[in-house]
This record gives C-alpha cells, sequence and structure tokens, in this order.
C-alpha cells in the first residue's frame, strides 16, 4: 500500500487482516484456542516480560482478536485498541486503568441506562465515584471537577434521547483540567462520528450493537487515541509509575502513545479476564466489514420513521437530532453529518399504559432490550431498560413514562412504517 | 526531510539497509526500553553493538558493551541514540567532527534536535527523529497488530515468516 491513507470503506474491510501467513486464507481466521506455543524458552521470557510482540494466551491476546482491535482503531483514528467481552468491560478496563480508590469521574447524565446502574452502584465497590453533569449546560462540568477526578465520560451520541454532545466544547475542559475525555461512540458508530478527530483521548464502544450490527455477538473495546500525556503530574500511576506486575516496567515510557491500550491489556483484561471469545471478534469483524452501508441506510430509514412518526396523531413529541427543529441538530450537523443513526425516542399519548400497549402489539419490531441490528427493535425504557432508576433519574436519562425508543432496522421502510401505524392505531 | 511524517517507504528502506546498529545508552536492566529494543533488533538479525560507560568491557546480552563510539571495532550502518535531545545533538557532533560517519542517525521516542539532523543530513546521513526502531519493525511487519495496534498499513500479500512460530520479517527482506 503506498502512503496515501484509504478511505473509510477500505479500511472496514481491509485494516489489520492480511492474510493468514501459515495457509493463504484470505478471510481472517478463527483462532479459537485458548493458548500458543513457544518457539523456545527465551521466546517465552520475552513475551511474559512485554519485551517482544506475540501470544500466549487468549485472556490477554489473539489473532483473531488482534484484527478486530487494528481495524477499530484504524476506523477511529486510533494509535491502538483492546477488544473486551463486552461494552460493560470495556468501560470498566478503561477506568480500572486510570483510577485508584476515592477517585472519581465526571459524566454526563444522559447515558445508557445500564452505564448509569455500572458508575453509580458498581463502582463504589472499587471505592470510586460518580458526578453526574448536564450536557445542555457545560458549566456543570467545570463545577464537578476536583482534584480526585480522573476523567469525563460521555457518549457522543446518548442513549436514548438522540442527545448530540458537544465533544469539542467538553474536550476543552478537559484539556483544561489535565484529565481525558473518554467518548462512548456505540450509537454513532465511527461511520458517522470520529470522536478522536473531535479532542477525544479515549473512545469506547459496545461492539454488540452497530459494529458487529447482525444482533449475534457480545463485544466492547477500548480505542487509545494517543494524545494524552498520562505522566504529567504522576496521577496516573498504572502508566507513569513502575509496576511491579512487571519486574518495574514503565509503560508509557515503554510504549508511548500506545501505552494505554497496553496497560488496559497487561493490568488489567490480564488481571480482571473479561476477554471476548475469537467466535465473537470473527463475526463481529464480518459485521465491520459492511459497516458503511448498514450504518447508512440505518440513518435513512430512521430518518423517514422519525419524520412519519412527528406527524402522526398518536404521537407527542419526536426526540431525533436529524430532524431539523430538533434542538441537537446543529450539533449534528457538525459532528455527525451523514445522519444520526438508528436509534430515537418518541413520546406516545396516553403516557405509561400507551407504551407498554405499543411494544404489545408490534408484529414486525422485536420486542427487546437491544440496539443496532439488522432487524428493527422497539423498548420502552420506563419499564424495562431504566426500570432501576428513579422517576427523577428516569426523566433525566431521557426515559419517562411515555418515551418509546426505537432503533429501526434495515428492512424496508414502508414495511418499518406500516407496523408502527398498525400498532398505534386503536 | 520532513521530520513530522516519515513515509513507510523511508523507514523500511533504512531497516532493510543496515546491518549493525550502535545503541548509545543501551541498558543491562531488564525492564528498561533500550533493553528491550536491543533484545529485538538481536532477535531480527542485526548486530548490536551497545553503548554504555558504565558497562563498558561486561556483557549485556551476549554482546560486548562498549565505552564510547570511537571504542567500536568498525564504523556502523546506524547509530541509535537513547539519550534526551541535547545530548544526541552533541553525540551527532561528535560523530560529524570524528568522520567515520554511519548510514544512518537514528533517535528514540520524545528525542528531537532539528537543527542537529539537518547538520548530519547535509553530511549525507540519514535521520529519523521521536521514533523506535523495534515499533517500526513490528509495524511494518504487521507483528505490532498482534497487540492490537494500529499499523496504518494495509495490505493483501502474505506477511513474510520468519524462524519460529511468532516471528515475522519485513517483506523482501532475507536477513535471518
Amino acid at each position: 500500500m503506498s502512503d496515501n491513507i484509504p478511505g473509510f470503506s477500505t479500511l472496514a474491510i481491509h485494516a489489520g487482516a492480511a492474510p493468514d501467513p501459515s495457509t493463504g486464507a484470505r478471510a481472517t481466521p478463527i483462532y479459537q484456542t485458548t493458548s500458543f506455543v513457544f518457539d523456545d524458552v527465551d521466546h517465552a521470557a520475552s513475551l511474559f516480560g512485554l519485551q517482544a510482540f506475540g501470544n500466549i494466551y487468549t485472556r490477554i491476546t489473539n489473532p483473531t482478536t488482534a484484527v478486530l482491535e487494528e481495524r477499530v482503531a484504524a476506523l477511529e483514528g486510533g494509535t491502538a485498541a483492546l477488544a473486551t467481552a463486552s461494552g460493560h468491560s470495556a468501560q470498566l478496563l478503561c477506568f480500572h486503568t486510570m483510577m485508584k480508590p476515592g477517585d472519581n469521574i465526571v459524566a454526563a447524565n444522559k447515558l445508557y441506562g445500564g452505564s448509569i446502574n455500572q458508575l453509580n452502584h458498581s463502582f463504589k465497590s472499587f471505592g470510586w465515584s460518580v458526578k453526574w453533569a448536564d450536557p445542555d449546560d457545560l458549566n456543570t462540568f467545570e463545577a464537578a471537577i476536583d482534584d480526585n477526578t480522573k476523567a469525563i465520560f460521555i457518549e457522543s451520541l446518548a442513549n436514548p434521547g438522540g442527545i448530540v454532545m458537544d465533544i469539542e466544547a467538553i474536550s476543552r475542559l478537559a484539556k483544561a483540567k489535565g484529565i481525558p475525555l473518554v467518548v462512548d461512540n456505540t450509537m454513532a458508530t465511527p461511520y458517522l462520528c470520529r470522536p478522536i478527530e473531535h479532542g477525544a483521548d479515549i473512545v469506547l464502544h459496545s461492539l454488540t450493537k452497530f459494529m458487529g450490527g447482525h444482533g449475534n455477538s457480545m463485544g466492547g473495546i477500548i480505542v487509545d487515541g494517543g494524545s494524552f500525556d498520562w505522566s504529567a503530574g504522576g496521577r496516573y500511576p498504572l502508566l507513569s509509575e513502575p509496576r511491579p506486575e512487571y519486574q518495574g516496567i514503565v509503560l508509557h515510557e515503554t510504549f508511548g502513545n500506545f501505552a494505554f491500550a497496553i496497560a488496559c491489556r497487561v493490568l488489567g483484561l490480564r488481571d480482571l479476564g473479561p476477554a471476548i471469545s475469537p467466535f465473537n471478534s470473527f463475526m463481529i469483524l464480518t459485521g465491520i466489514e459492511t459497516l458503511p452501508l448498514r450504518m447508512q441506510r440505518h440513518s435513512d430509514n430512521a430518518k423517514k420513521v422519525a419524520l412519519h412518526l412527528s406527524g402522526h396523531d398518536k404521537v407527542k413529541w419526536v426526540s431525533y437530532a436529524a430532524l431539523p427543529e430538533d434542538r441537537h441538530h446543529a450539533l449534528q450537523q457538525k459532528y455527525m453529518p451523514k445522519g444520526a443513526g438508528a436509534v430515537f425516542t418518541f413520546g406516545v399519548e396516553g403516557g405509561y399504559d400507551a407504551g407498554v400497549a405499543l411494544v404489545s402489539k408490534v408484529e414486525l419490531f422485536s420486542h427487546l432490550a437491544n440496539i443496532g441490528d439488522t432487524r428493527s427493535l422497539i423498548i420502552h425504557p420506563a419499564s424495562t431498560t431504566h426500570r432501576q432508576l428513579t422517576d427523577e433519574q428516569k426523566t433525566a436519562a431521557g426515559a419517562g413514562p411515555d418515551v418509546v425508543r426505537l432503533s429501526v432496522g434495515l428492512e424496508e421502510v414502508e414495511d418499518i412504517i406500516a407496523d408502527l401505524d398498525q400498532a398505534l392505531s386503536g | 526531510m520532513n521530520h513530522d511524517d516519515y513515509s513507510d517507504a523511508y523507514i523500511k528502506g533504512i531497516l532493510d539497509e543496515v546491518n549493525t546498529v550502535a545503541m548509545i545508552g543501551a541498558s543491562a536492566n531488564t525492564v528498561r526500553p533500550s533493553y528491550f529494543v536491543l533484545k529485538y533488533l538481536l532477535s531480527k538479525g542485526y548486530d548490536v553493538w551497545p553503548i554504555n560507560p558504565g558497562q563498558a568491557g561486561k556483557e549485556i546480552l551476549g554482546q560486548t558493551a562498549y565505552g564510547s563510539l570511537d571504542a567500536l571495532p568498525d564504523t556502523p550502518d546506524m547509530v541509535d541514540i537513547f539519550r534526551n535531545s541535547e545530548a544526541a545533538a552533541q553525540i551527532i557532533d561528535q560523530i560529524l567532527e570524528g568522520g567515520k560517519l554511519p548510514k544512518v542517525i537514528w533517535m528514540q521516542l520524545t528525542v528531537r534536535h532539528d537543527e542537529a539532523a539537518r547538520r548530519a543530513e547535509d553530511a549525507g546521513i540519514k535521520v529519523v527523529m521521536n521514533r523506535c526502531p523495534k515499533i517500526e519493525y513490528g509495524r511494518l511487519s504487521g507483528e505490532i497488530g498482534w497487540a492490537g495496534v494500529n499499523s496504518k498499513t494495509l495490505s493483501s500479500k502474505r506477511p513474510t515468516l520468519k524462524s519460529g512460530f511468532q516471528h515475522r520479517g519485513l517483506t523482501g527482506k532475507t536477513r535471518g
């Protein structure tokens, strides 16, 4: 390949995936093995000491998963990546690498409900805490940051409310405070938005959603933007201090601008263990090859459905950033001009009971707790994904009693609209 | 030479061209980056001469360490510098004054001195700054992808296997 930077669709198919050197297999083989033999004792020592590149054990690295990692790093414009068993475990390893007991993160209060649970509750067991901020008032981020704050965490396109974050403005706040900006890009995918280009330092994904895209495999990933100075001020000792786990190695000094991804792997994944299955990596890689085609169709279909529902007499409101009158439309045009993704919310006339009735009557839509499938999906967050939250938290997260969330699939859009019409009627 | 952004062809050309490497600042401490790079370059078939005054006459990874460039048995193809930027500039000036010129002067991550680099280039020496030869070799051979690192290369050609199971080389390179 020449030094010209390949386009996005080329990277989606080729990045990380040369032919298999042993067999010539052109598709990435599924290396469904736990372990890899060493050439000799010295080779083993080099691998265990991080002195050589190579594979030891699938909990740490795997050649199929490595292709997935390089693929996503390339698509996001990052220096390296670490794939995990799920999006949730990607978050865990990311924050585990930054934080010690007593530390906190400042997070947007518009997040996936499962993430709100993780940060509010599971964080406490590690001695970590979360301070919530309102993305519609950026002053609340600045006010929440204290001496123990180790990161700002946002979703580029928040689930489920369709809220587009002002990534560049929040990045400036983070840089002024000397902390990294962590952006979950699950809903937008790098096809619609590349947060690192807007100042994000770390990008996270649930690969389970649009990256895999077919609703068949769980996965998550941490992408290292390569931009943050982990040694300044000595506030991130897993990266800047000699590590007893590896006889005193200093990871930032040794691995430079991809040290964060390495630290998440050799300290986090190695010791906490949420490794992705090589089979899942293969399935997600196959999905990523068509990501540009799918995300455009998802976005085009969703916009047509959102426009239809905007004029529907059983619908009170529609929150979708691609609609010109939407309050996040200007930010969508700036950060994800090709489309606003597949997921949006709307309010049904009749509140909680009408929401429950709608999800019961659909025939084509599947009532389930996922997004980013080829199939159209529907859920009533107040009775499901956001059920554990208080009423105030539900409303703050965009999951009030009348809210219905759609993940618009790749079927004929006329069929999608007809199913919603029949379910809303009567 | 644009020292902000080297082409893959420039870097690969250097890694293919050189056989002997003098490593200034090579450490005997097994967790220091210079030890990692020394071990890696040896595994790829390069002759590496460690330079470290504190280790002169002793061996690091089986290689005799020297106290200075002047003490080397021959002029190396490449001088790899694990020192800070100011020290690197002084080393370059000593090389230029001494007259035994290597083909390449390589400065490690965070090490960069544009004026000294220009003087070396004026003398016909190729210069690389703020890069690591281990990372670049791993990137261009595809090995670094095993760690999830973005190699920023694409190829539909078969990677080059060297000895062992997990040991790749640069395409077209016959060494080792």
